[in-house]
């Protein structure tokens, strides 16, 4: 029986192959070829190459300050939306059950509202007559210009991932059991002692699941750092999509930028799966 | 003896629902206090108001002379042994033991002797290495055991250890728990809903029903002389007649007056008489006090557990000779087997076994199936 | 330390919140251009949606889409899962990392190698020139993953022996699979397709880069007003769709809180 039913997953196994692995091989493919199909590592070495002559250097205007810059941006985001989430999360998970089956749809719902529209509701917050700087005016705090600056970014990335912060800390932090923390406070362990020796350590899976949700899509975005940062500064995600569908398309090195990001991903997630000593990395995603 | 814990008019209500209500008790220094009764008779809050993991509504907590009702449990010098061990899944089986120490900032050296001392104590010598979730039951207990320990508590409380350890395995960790009570000196306050655990293990039991205490006794106490109906028939097995007390030493009941020793009731009061099954002789059925007819009788092993009817009440009686079913006998009870008591509460409660079935011998107890449901 | 926890999380939702109620106040606002800056109350643009062919259509596009992919998502995905938990460890490893790939790729990379490979495949099969066709392939292709990862929990928390129970009293593998694991797992599958459809309606970053012009979803469509002024008919329509949401999860969650209360009566008594 065991056998047969493993053929069940076949039809997953087929489309997986043709619609995730063969994409991927036609990235590489691009990448690595030039306009006649020939191979060739000019598109990689484009994205390496800066032009001082032309003011590029590593931290302007050059493909790898647009990568730096987007990988600086996200890891901001992702510091953030964890400082944010934690203790909320920590909350969530010691409420009643009912509460936290309300608190949980709470952080849900707001997925529900198309995410550009409520990046405009943001970038309408956040500009010069908007509602913040109104707000800050009662208390004579002069106009602020945070909208089409980083901090806008930030803000916007924090406020549309936080979501993916908070529901994996929760469903890791359900998990440990009120006893537990209790028999830290009867060994002799104050509150700060029961969350540096107890909670933190157990909402690990949980921290590194979250900053990967959270990392991953703020590195990559590519509409959120246009509406709310203007056209001053491009993210990676920005310069593929203009790579694709813009006014000068070039795929080759689109591909190889695209490349790039992956990689680079792949190897920040290896390093926080280092992190994680434990085998919980087969469940992946987080248990609604 | 010292006293180390005082509990004074202790009052605890969850929900609107009562918990503990007016408990008053002292916990001397050395002994093995356990703490017996059935789910949701307030034990587990009782052990929990001790820990400090619950602060009473009313009433004052003592550890010696100092009040500590708003001392919060990491400042208490008591250990808890919990229900399921809780032991912290992220840490091994030597940090788990250390963790109370580590939390003091003692020096490694001293954490080091001191964590192989207890492992050596709960005979775990060579687990140090060990994940705490790839341990048994029973070891995964003796960690517990061990960490509680190590923090070198004047007070242990013990939530049900053993519930969740099976048969033989529950027998054995009582004798050892007995033994390092014994070796070290040190309190224990024990919870369990297990009647038998309490008699075998304890120095002093504590009934307890409906948040309030029914009887505080040594072991032999608490089953020979049962203050109320609720402990004569939580305790062991026990036939429990309505009767009268017609003077000083002799009680009624079936229409027929026996000798009995108890004295000090009104003359003529109503009253609970308990005889429990092993006590009871059968002879001739002319010989007898009583004549009864047998409805049932269970092969024991040591014993027969015979039913027999009298006028309409079912008698358990152990007996060690086979008597067969609708075989007419006679019942025979010595004076001293004879314990009267005032009518309480819970009388017309309890009495005949008009409704024993072996099957009920067997029926999961409540609290262990919450337990197993958490 | 309760009612500062209370507090932060009161600020925090309220933040979570802001933008939407921002969206939803709007939606009644007359004017029209003017970045969101009130005017007067006025119901003109819940009118305006219904003839505005543009969003409709998009609306249209974004039901069929997320309701095929959810449907293709949770059959090939409830498989996939029945499958991958029946395979040894090595092999399960293998899977559920294919299995997490899509899910932990960025969006735009996964986005352009579907564009690459529908105008690759579109030369030889114009069926997949990209359209509604190639956004459905795209979705079932990301929310397949969710379903799965929903699905397999709930199967390691079965009992085994509850299949070979079945077996034994007389089921055909068939109809022990229908009577006793489907009914077993159903929680996992249902909340899976419940994210399925959720990440199908959400989506704009893959949806983008294979719609084509032919077939555009809601998100794509707006996309394409946020750089020009957004029509307030967008916010009148994502206003109906969040109160209908909110309703049917509201409605759901009292179904659950109520559970919840009754069983733990139960085990009080």
């Amino acid at each position: 029986m065991k056998k047969k039913s493993g053929m069940l997953a076949a039809p997953f196994g087929i489309w997986m192959a043709l619609f995730t692995i063969v994409p991927i091989g036609i990235v590489l493919w691009f990448a690595f070829t030039d306009a006649n199909g020939q191979f060739t590592f000019d598109n990689v070495r484009e994205i390496f190459a800066f032009d001082p002559s032309k003011g590029e250097t590593l931290w302007n205007d050059s493909f790898v300050s647009t990568i730096l810059y987007s990988l600086w941006l996200g890891f901001l985001t992702t510091v953030i939306s964890l400082v944010i989430a934690y203790p909320l999360a920590f909350s969530i998970s010691r409420a009643t059950e009912r509460v936290q089956l309300t608190m949980v749809m709470l952080v849900m719902l707001p997925m529900w509202m198309n995410f550009l529209l409520r990046t405009q509701a943001i970038k309408s917050l956040l500009s010069e007559s908007g509602l913040l700087n109104q707000f800050l005016g009662l208390f004579g705090v002069g106009s602020l210009e945070i909208l089409n600056t980083d901090v806008a970014i930030v803000i916007g990335l924090v406020y549309d991932f936080l979501p993916f912060m908070i529901l994996p800390l929760y469903s890791v932090m359900v998990k440990i059991g009120k006893s537990e923390i209790e028999a830290a406070q009867d060994l002799g362990a104050n509150v700060f002692s029961v969350f540096r020796r107890v909670v933190l350590p157990l909402s690990v899976p949980g921290i590194l699941n979250g900053i990967t949700m959270v990392f991953v899509p703020s590195v990559s975005t590519f509409v959120i750092s246009t509406l709310l940062g203007g056209s001053k500064r491009m993210m990676i995600g920005d310069v593929i999509e203009s790579m694709f569908v813009g006014e000068a398309p070039n795929r080759g090195v689109g591909s190889a930028l695209a490349l790039v990001l992956m990689v680079l991903i792949l190897i920040c997630m290896a390093v926080t799966r280092l992190a994680d000593k434990s085998e919980s990395t087969e469940e992946g995603g987080f248990a609604l | 003896m010292k006293d180390v814990i005082t509990l004074k008019d202790i009052a605890v209500s969850f929900d609107g629902e009562t918990i503990l209500d007016g408990l008053d008790l002292s916990i001397h220094d050395g002994e093995f206090v356990t703490l017996l009764g059935p789910s949701g008779c307030g034990k587990t809050t009782t052990l929990r108001i001790i820990g400090g993991f619950i602060t009473p509504d009313r009433g004052d907590v003592f550890f010696g002379d100092q009040r500590v009702n708003n001392v919060p449990p990491h400042k208490r010098q008591v250990n808890t042994i919990f229900q399921r061990y809780a032991l912290f899944p992220h840490l091994n089986v030597y940090e788990n033991v250390a963790f109370g120490m580590r939390v003091q900032k003692k020096k490694k050296a001293e954490i080091a002797e001191t964590v192989e001392k207890m492992l050596a104590l709960v005979n775990l010598k060579g687990f140090e290495k060990r994940a705490v979730s790839t341990l048994s039951g029973g070891q995964q207990q003796r960690v517990a055991i061990a960490r509680a320990l190590a923090n070198n508590p004047k007070v242990l409380l013990l939530d049900e250890p053993l519930a969740a350890l099976d048969l033989k395995l529950r027998k054995d960790m009582q004798v050892e728990l007995k033994n390092i009570q014994k070796s070290l000196g040190i309190t224990f306050v024990y919870v369990t809903h297990d009647q038998e655990e309490a008699l075998s293990m304890s120095d002093t039991v504590v009934v307890m029903d409906g948040g309030r205490i029914q009887q505080i006794g040594t072991p032999t106490d608490i089953y020979n002389e049962p203050q109320n109906a609720f402990v004569a028939d939580f305790i062991g097995e026990s036939n429990i007649l309505d009767g009268v007390m017609r003077e000083d030493y002799k009680v009624e009941f079936f229409g027929k007056e026996f000798r009995c020793v108890d004295f000090g009731f009104e003359k003529d009061e109503p009253v609970d008489v308990v005889v429990r099954p092993e006590d009871i002789d059968i002879v001739e059925p002319e010989k007898g006090d009583l004549i009864g007819r047998v409805t049932n009788i269970t092969f024991k092993g040591v014993h027969y557990e015979i039913i027999v009817d009298v006028k309409g009440f079912k008698w358990m009686i152990q007996t060690t000779d086979f008597h067969a079913v609708d075989s007419v006998i006679g019942i025979m009870i010595d004076p001293q087997e004879i314990q009267v008591m005032k009518k309480s509460e819970y009388s017309g409660l309890y009495g005949d076994y008009s409704s024993f079935s072996e099957e009920f011998d067997g029926l999961a107890d409540p609290e262990a199936e919450n337990g197993a449901a958490q | 330390m309760k009612t500062l926890s209370r507090i932060y999380n009161v600020i925090i939702f309220g933040l979570l919140y802001f933008p939407i109620i921002m969206v939803i106040v709007f939606s009644f606002n007359s004017a029209r251009y003017t970045p969101m800056e009130w005017k007067d109350f006025s119901l003109q643009w819940y009118e305006k949606l219904f003839q505005n062919e543009e969003i409709l259509n998009a609306l249209s596009v974004t039901l069929q889409v997320a309701l095929i992919s959810t449907l293709a998502a949770t059959v090939i995905g409830t498989l996939a899962a029945i499958g991958i938990h029946a395979m040894n460890r090595k092999l399960r490893r293998v899977m559920l990392t294919i299995n997490n790939f899509p899910m932990v790729n960025p969006e735009v990379v996964s986005g352009v190698a579907f564009m690459l490979l529908f105008v690759a495949l579109a030369a030889v099969l114009p069926v997949f020139k990209p359209g509604f066709f190639t956004l459905c392939i795209a979705h079932v292709t990301f929310c397949t993953p969710y379903v799965v990862l929903q699905i397999m929990p709930k199967l390691r928390q079965t009992d085994g022996r509850l299949y070979e129970a079945a077996l034994d009293l007389g089921c055909t593998p068939l109809q022990a699979f229908f009577k006793v694991t489907i009914p077993e797992i159903l929680p996992g599958i249902l909340t899976g397709a419940l994210m399925a459809f959720t990440m199908s309606l959400d989506d704009f970053a893959i949806s983008y880069f294979t719609a084509g012009s032919s077939a555009q979803t809601l998100s794509v469509t707006i996309y394409s007003m946020v750089k020009r002024p957004v029509t307030p008919e967008i916010y009148a329509l994502s206003t109906l769709l969040f109160g209908t949401v909110f309703v049917l999860l509201l409605l759901a969650n009292i179904g659950q809180v109520r559970d919840i209360s009754r069983r733990s009566k139960r085990a009080r008594r």
